[in-house]
């Protein structure tokens, strides 16, 4: 309790400046990870539009980065989802054309990032 | 044309509106349909939010998700209080005591909307102010646990009217909040869903860039108290609009548009099935409320082709 | 010096809000408020203010949106009477906790069942304990003033809290009086403009106004909002100082008549005061010594003063003009609470009078005194003036 505000300290009116959540990491929820092998990535943008945690981030990349086939996409890329705020939910591999994404367990995906 | 890209650049780079953190259910669209709309609009926006599950899951003191201006009054008032800042934005630069240009948005589930909220909505929208209101419409009292709403549908089970020895569950249809909005003679009134982000995002444009008050319904499956595998939200949007359940269609100064023609549209069970509302539908001897649902869905979906034929204007 | 009209008391707020020329004006109608939206949205139709004016379809969108404006910077006004603000009274709740310095008059009417249309003070005795800053007012003089002195105190940085200015319902907001109004420029000068500091529409600086606030925090935000209230006093005797270099008047917390050396006191509320005070004088007449005080500040409530006031006087009878049914009235409770530090307490009688319009006579206040000077009291038991049976 001791670093929690006092009530001469709080906000006047309740107001909060903007975007605090972003100290809130909901990535602890996650059961299932999405893992993402960017070699199959046509980079379609779909899982950035339907994630609901805005957790894939995407950039814009005028060089370019090579996907499925060894394309290069240029323009808005999405990068590694942000394991922060992913809850697992799944949909961004349930979704995905090209299967590049796979959902798999937590603690399996430890596992193999720990073995890398 | 927008494409996914432009939109995947406003809503997952540094400038989004709104932003990772918040404690929607994992697999919950309305966070899916949150930013895109706001993604739309190509000045600040201030949102104006009625109690429910957006506006509890987003900001959670200390925390809050938003990257705009936003408050949250009560739950039945979003667009009176948007009324109220659509005002305040008129004096204030009538004064010359403000510059910036802004959009407007309320938003409330369809709780917020078709039920405590209608009034203030029904005012807003014939006073003209200048603002878009959009409801996520799971159908129901979600962020309650499932009780009844005047958007939900025929035949779904609540914890408010439950299914039941004796009953079925709701034995009415919803209200058709899109054509009861166009009543109010506005210039845009757009019904979309989560699942078709392009769709979604040039209905939110064109609410924005309406000359007055535009109304966007956008259907929003509940992972939670539909109960289905949080992967599969877009999977139940998508297949309400296949079914005819949920036509995506819009109309623009009165004149009807509908957006997507399923060629051959799904049986109604295909979107009922997996969700534990409509499971009892599925028990023998239910089969006519089914028949039934079906009925309605093809007269509505019949209807709805033969305004958009007639050209008649709303 | 400014320049006397005959007006109504609807009519002085709507001067008042002439002059204040407030951002944005939410309005829905209701008997007898409805004459101070009618004057003002003429006011606007003549283009003699700018106001954005917003007739809304209910009380509560008409607070919503009031709250919505206020929030997004502007300086936005109200105005309801009883079931109105009855309607009203979830945002009425919520306004003070989100620190918005709204203020709105209240034509103080009797609260529906049985309906009428009439005065007493059920309406804002029902809202007392939400966190706006209360002012009653006697006559349309008052109620002009009062306004004017709100809009500063509610949004002074020390306080930023909501304020309702009262008058009572026909006997003055429809009665015709001569009213003194102040030089435009002056007042104008006095309420001056409201800062943009919180505004939404301040959208370099986007923030989040009402937040879910749980457990872990509610406490604090309330604890501070009281802190707040209790910043009113000192404030209001500031905004009050200035406000006499226009008027000439002064702007205590309540008005003592006759009270020095007075040895049974009547306390009455808004325009029966004055009518009390014709009976002071009647009773004076008689050789007897009688006095009056009529609560101005009643939320928040200047008990140490009131106290001072009236640790002399032997008894004092407490005339609510509403009840709460199964306890003592709310004037009656707030007065027996504030003599109650006293070691010598004067004796008490609460009276209930004039619910939902009942005239009270001057004669009737002469009773009054009669009974508290004869030593004839109940303290346990409200009486009821003017009550057939």
């Amino acid at each position: 309790m001791s670093e929690r505000k006092t009530w001469q300290e709080v906000e006047l009116g309740v107001e909060l400046p903007a975007a605090t959540s972003l100290g809130y990491k909901t990535g602890g929820w996650r059961v299932l990870r999405p893992v993402w092998n960017a070699s199959e990535c046509i980079h379609c943008m779909i899982c950035v539009g339907y994630c609901p945690d805005m957790a894939i981030p995407v950039v814009k990349s005028e060089e370019g980065v090579t996907g499925k086939g060894g394309r290069v996409f240029k323009g808005a890329v999405r990068l590694e989802t942000n394991l922060n705020y992913c809850k697992g939910c799944g949909i961004c591999a349930h979704e995905c054309p090209s299967k590049c994404l796979s959902m798999v367990r937590e603690e399996e995906a430890e596992q193999a990032s720990c073995k890398l | 044309m927008p494409t996914l890209q432009e939109i995947a650049l406003k809503t997952a780079g540094v400038d989004a509106r709104i932003v990772s953190g918040h404690r929607m259910c994992a697999g919950c669209g309305i966070g899916a349909v949150i930013k895109n709309v706001l993604a739309a609009s190509d000045k600040p926006v201030i949102v104006l939010n009625a109690t429910g599950c957006l506006e509890v899951v987003t900001t959670i003191y200390p925390f809050t998700a938003w990257n705009t201006p936003w408050m949250h009054l009560t739950f039945e008032n979003a667009a009176a209080v948007a009324a109220g800042v659509e005002s305040a934005y008129k004096s204030l630069k009538r004064r010359g005591r403000i510059e910036s240009d802004i959009n407007i948005l309320a938003v409330g589930g369809d709780g917020g909307t078709y039920d405590i909220g209608f009034q203030a909505l029904s005012g807003a929208l014939e006073r003209k102010h200048n603002f878009m209101y959009l409801v996520y419409d799971n159908e129901g009292y979600m962020n309650t646990g499932n009780q009844r709403s005047g958007a939900t549908p025929f035949g779904a089970s609540t914890t408010t009217v439950p299914a039941g020895k004796f009953s079925f569950g709701k034995p009415q249809w919803r209200k058709n909040l899109v054509e009861i909005a166009a009543a109010h003679r506005i210039p845009y009134v757009g019904q979309a869903a989560v699942h078709n982000t392009l769709d979604l995002y040039k209905k939110a444009q064109k609410g924005f860039n309406a000359d007055g008050p535009a109304v966007l319904a956008v259907l929003q499956p509940c992972t939670t108290n539909w109960s289905f595998d949080p992967a599969l939200t877009m999977q139940y949007s998508k297949l309400a609009v296949e079914t005819n359940f949920w036509p995506l269609y819009e109309i623009e100064s009165g004149v009807v548009h509908i957006n997507t023609k399923p060629s051959n549209r799904k049986p109604i069970e295909e979107f009922l099935k997996g969700q534990s509302r409509f499971k009892h539908l599925f028990r023998a001897g239910n089969e006519h409320i089914i028949a039934e649902m079906q009925k309605m869905i093809d007269d509505e979906w019949a209807r709805l082709l033969k305004i958009e034929e007639s050209g008649i204007q709303f | 010096m400014g320049v006397r009209k005959a007006i109504t008391g609807a009519e002085a707020a709507a001067e008042a809000m002439r002059q204040i020329n407030p951002d944005v004006v939410v309005a829905y109608p209701i008997t007898p408020q409805t004459p101070i939206v009618e004057q003002f949205a003429k006011y606007v139709a003549d283009g003699i203010v700018d106001t954005e004016m917003v007739p809304v379809e209910s009380e509560h969108s008409a607070m919503s949106a009031t709250v919505g404006a206020e929030a997004a910077g502007a300086r936005a006004m109200s105005a309801t009477s009883s079931q109105g603000l009855a309607l009203m009274w979830e945002i009425v709740a919520a306004t003070p906790g989100l620190r918005l310095p709204v203020v709105i008059s209240l034509v103080n009417r009797a609260l529906s069942a049985p309906i009428n249309i009439h005065c007493d003070h059920s309406d804002v005795m029902g809202v007392t304990t939400l966190g706006w800053i209360q002012i009653f007012s006697e006559n349309a003089q008052e109620v002009y003033e009062n306004l004017l002195l709100a809009i500063r105190v509610a949004e002074d940085t020390r306080v930023q809290l909501p304020a309702m200015v009262n008058q009572d319902g026909f006997i003055t907001s429809h009665a015709v009086e001569p009213v003194e109004i102040f030089d435009d420029a002056l007042v104008r000068k006095f309420v001056g403009v409201r800062s943009l500091n919180r505004a939404l529409l301040d959208v370099e600086h986007p923030k989040s106004v009402g937040p879910l606030v749980l457990p872990d925090y509610y406490f604090e935000f309330k604890r501070a909002q009281e802190q707040a209230m209790s910043k009113v006093f000192e404030v209001y005797r500031e905004v009050g100082t200035e406000l006499s270099a226009i008027t000439g008047k002064q702007y205590p917390f309540f008005e003592t008549y006759r009270t020095d050396d007075a040895e049974a006191v009547v306390v009455v509320l808004n325009s029966a005061a004055g009518t009390a005070k014709v009976a002071v004088d009647a009773v004076r007449a008689q050789g007897k010594k009688v006095g009056m005080l009529k609560p101005i500040l009643f939320r928040p409530f200047p008990y140490s003063e009131v106290r001072d006031a009236l640790r002399h006087v032997p008894v004092v009878g407490i005339l609510d003009r509403s009840m709460d049914f199964g306890a003592y009235a709310p004037v009656y409770s707030e007065f027996r609470n504030a003599l109650w530090e006293l070691d010598k307490k004067p004796a008490t009688q609460s009276y209930i009078y004039g619910l939902g319009g009942r005239d009270i006579m001057t004669t009737e206040i002469e009773a009054v005194f009669e009974e508290l000077l004869s030593g004839n009291l109940d303290p346990e038991h409200q009486r009821y003036i003017g009550l057939r049976g």
